[in-house]
C-alpha cells in the first residue's frame, strides 16, 4: 500500500529511487537476513542494474546497505571506503537471469562466521523492494515489517504453533504466507509482524523436530 | 491514500474540513501514526529540501558522470534578463535540487528522485514570496501528497512505466495544487490547477542521456515548476477547464501505457539516442567497480 511518505519522500541519497535507494535497501535486506554485516559478498547484477548501475551509484548503494548504511546516509558516497573499514570483502559480476526476472534484480551471496545465505531481490520502484528468493526458496519480502521466515516439514499444527508463540509474546501479525514444495515435504512460512520477534520465539521454535530452518529479519530503514 | 481527486473534494465538502486535514486524517488512520508526528516528519522533509537547494546553488558539486553541476548557480548569477527575479529563483532552485541528486546528495524524492526538484522549488519560492510560515508549507505538502497519492493509484509516478509525464508531470500537478491552496484557492480551483498543470505535461517522454538522472532531467524539473505555477495562477484567476482532474490523470495513465518502451527510461530513444548524446556518454570514464576487493 502506498503511504503519504512514499509520495512526499523518501528522503534519500540520489540519484535514483530504484537504482540507488532501492539498491541500498536490497543490501540492507541481505544483511538483515544474514543477521549482521557480512565478511564476504558476491553481488550479481541483472538487467538495468547491470546496464546503468554504475552511473546511478547502484554498486556503492548495495555495498553500503550490506554494511548497514540506510538510503538517507550520505556515507553512501564513500561506501567502498566505509565497507573496507567494516571488514567487508566484495565482488561484482553481471548476470543474465532471463526475461522473466525484474530488470532491477540483484543476487547477493553473503557470508559471515561460517554462515552463508543467498538472497535474490528486485528494486520495484520508488525505493520499494521485493526479496523473491532466500537460498532458492521463493518468498515475498518488502523489509517494511519485522519478519519471521520458517522452513518446516509440512505437517498439521505447525502454523498454529508458530502463531501461538507469537500470540504469547503479544506480537500482532500483519501478513502471513504459507507455501509448500509438496505434501508432507517442506513448507515455507513468511510472517510479517508489527513488532520485533523476540529471541524466545526463535529458541522455542528450534525445539520442534519439524523445524528445518528459521530466520528472523529485522525491519530495515 | 485517496483514490480520486473527487473523493478528496467530496470528503472536504461533506465534513467541512480543509484538504490538508482530510489528507492528514486518512494517513493517520492508515499508518497508525499520530497526526502531529506526521506533520513533524513533513517538517523534516521540508528542511532537507531547503538544505538541498542551498547546496545546489553553492555550485561546486559535480555528478560522478560529469554531466551536471554548476548550472543552478550559473542561472542564479546571470539571471534574470526577461522575467522577474522570482522566476529565475524558482528555476534555479529546481535545477539546484536535481544537481544535488545527481551528485549523490540528500534529496526528498517527492514523488521520485528524478522529479525531486519541482516541489521544493515551488514551495520554498512561493513560501518566500508570500512570507508563509512553516505550518502553512506543511499544509501545502499535505495537499501535494494527497494529489500525488491519487496519481500513483490511478496512473503512475514511474518514468519506466509512464514516461516523464508520470514523474515531472505528477510533481507539477502536486505543486500546482499546493500553491493554489496557499494562494487561497477554493477546492474547485485546486482541482482545476491539477487538471491544468497535468494536461500541459501530457505525452512528455523519459529519455535521459546515458540512462542517467541528469540531462534533460534538471531542465525538465525547472520547466515543470513553471508549468505548475502557471496552472495555479490561471486557476486562481478563474480560468476553468472542462475535463476533470481525475479524467486528466486517467489520460496520463493511458498515454503512459501506450508509450513505446524506447521513451520510458530505457535510454533507447528520444534525446538519449541522438548522435550528440551518444558521443557525450561514450567519453564518460567507466567507473564499474567490478572486481574490487580488499
Amino acid at each position: 500500500m502506498v503511504s503519504l511518505f512514499d509520495i512526499l519522500g523518501p528522503v534519500m541519497v540520489g540519484p535514483s529511487s530504484s537504482h540507488t535507494a532501492g539498491a541500498c535497501r536490497l543490501g540492507l535486506m541481505a544483511r538483515a537476513i544474514l543477521g549482521g554485516t557480512p565478511a564476504r559478498a558476491r553481488i550479481r547484477l541483472h538487467g538495468s542494474f547491470a546496464a546503468t548501475g554504475e552511473g546511478h551509484g547502484t554498486h556503492r548503494a548495495i555495498v553500503g546497505g550490506l554494511i548497514g548504511l540506510s538510503p538517507d546516509d550520505l556515507r553512501l558516497r564513500q561506501a567502498y571506503d566505509e565497507a573496507k573499514a567494516a571488514g567487508l570483502d566484495w565482488e561484482f559480476e553481471e548476470v543474465d537471469l532471463g526475461e522473466d526476472a525484474h530488470p532491477n534484480t540483484a543476487v547477493l551471496d553473503v557470508e559471515r562466521d561460517g554462515e552463508k545465505v543467498s538472497v535474490t531481490g528486485a528494486s520495484i520502484g520508488g525505493g520499494r523492494i521485493e526479496v523473491t528468493e532466500i537460498d532458492g526458496f521463493p518468498v515475498s519480502l518488502g523489509g517494511n515489517y519485522h519478519t519471521l521466515v520458517v522452513l518446516a516439514r509440512d505437517e498439521p499444527g505447525t502454523i498454529m504453533t508458530i502463531t501461538g508463540l507469537c500470540a504469547a509474546q503479544n506480537i500482532n501479525l500483519a501478513t502471513m504466507r504459507v507455501d509448500r514444495t509438496g505434501r508432507r515435504k517442506d513448507a515455507l512460512m513468511t510472517i510479517e509482524a508489527d513488532s520485533p520477534i523476540p529471541d524466545d520465539v526463535l529458541e522455542e521454535l528450534r525445539d520442534f523436530e519439524w523445524l528445518r530452518w528459521v530466520r528472523r529479519i529485522e525491519k530495515i530503514a | 491514500m485517496h483514490k480520486s481527486i473527487q473523493s478528496i473534494l467530496s470528503e472536504a465538502a461533506g465534513t467541512g474540513r480543509s484538504i490538508p486535514d482530510v489528507v492528514l486524517r486518512l494517513e493517520a488512520d492508515e499508518s497508525g501514526v499520530a497526526p502531529d508526528r506526521i506533520r513533524e516528519r513533513i517538517r523534516h522533509n521540508i528542511r532537507v529540501m531547503r538544505d538541498a537547494i542551498a547546496e545546489g546553488l553553492e555550485g561546486s558539486l559535480r555528478s560522478p558522470s560529469g554531466l551536471t553541476g554548476g548550472r543552478a548557480k550559473r542561472l542564479h548569477d546571470n539571471g534574470p534578463r526577461l522575467l522577474g527575479p522570482r522566476v529565475t529563483a524558482t528555476l534555479a532552485r529546481a535545477i539546484a535540487t536535481l544537481e544535488v541528486n545527481a551528485a549523490m546528495g540528500l534529496i526528498v524524492a517527492a514523488p521520485t528522485a528524478g522529479a525531486a526538484g519541482v516541489l521544493p522549488a515551488i514551495l520554498i519560492s512561493i513560501g518566500e514570496f508570500l512570507e508563509l510560515d512553516e505550518d502553512t508549507l506543511i499544509d501545502a505538502m499535505l495537499v501535494a501528497g494527497g494529489v500525488g497519492g491519487v496519481i500513483a493509484h490511478r496512473a503512475s509516478i514511474a518514468g519506466a512505466e509512464g514516461g516523464c509525464q508520470a514523474e515531472t508531470g505528477t510533481a507539477a500537478a502536486m505543486g500546482a495544487a499546493a500553491v493554489c491552496w496557499v494562494g487561497g484557492g477554493t477546492n474547485e480551483q485546486i482541482e482545476t490547477a491539477v487538471a491544468l498543470s497535468l494536461q500541459g505535461m501530457l505525452g512528455l517522454i523519459c529519455d535521459p542521456i546515458g540512462g542517467l538522472v541528469e540531462i534533460p532531467c534538471i531542465y525538465r524539473n525547472a520547466s515543470a515548476a513553471m508549468q505548475a505555477i502557471a496552472a495555479a495562477e490561471m486557476a486562481l484567476a478563474g480560468c476553468d477547464f472542462p475535463v476533470s482532474a481525475d479524467e486528466v490523470i486517467d489520460v496520463m495513465g493511458e498515454v503512459g501505457r501506450k508509450m513505446p518502451v524506447a521513451y520510458r527510461e530505457t535510454a533507447l530513444g528520444g534525446l538519449a539516442a541522438t548522435p550528440s548524446a551518444r558521443k557525450l556518454v561514450q567519453i564518460q570514464p567507466s567507473r564499474t567497480p567490478t572486481g574490487i576487493s580488499r
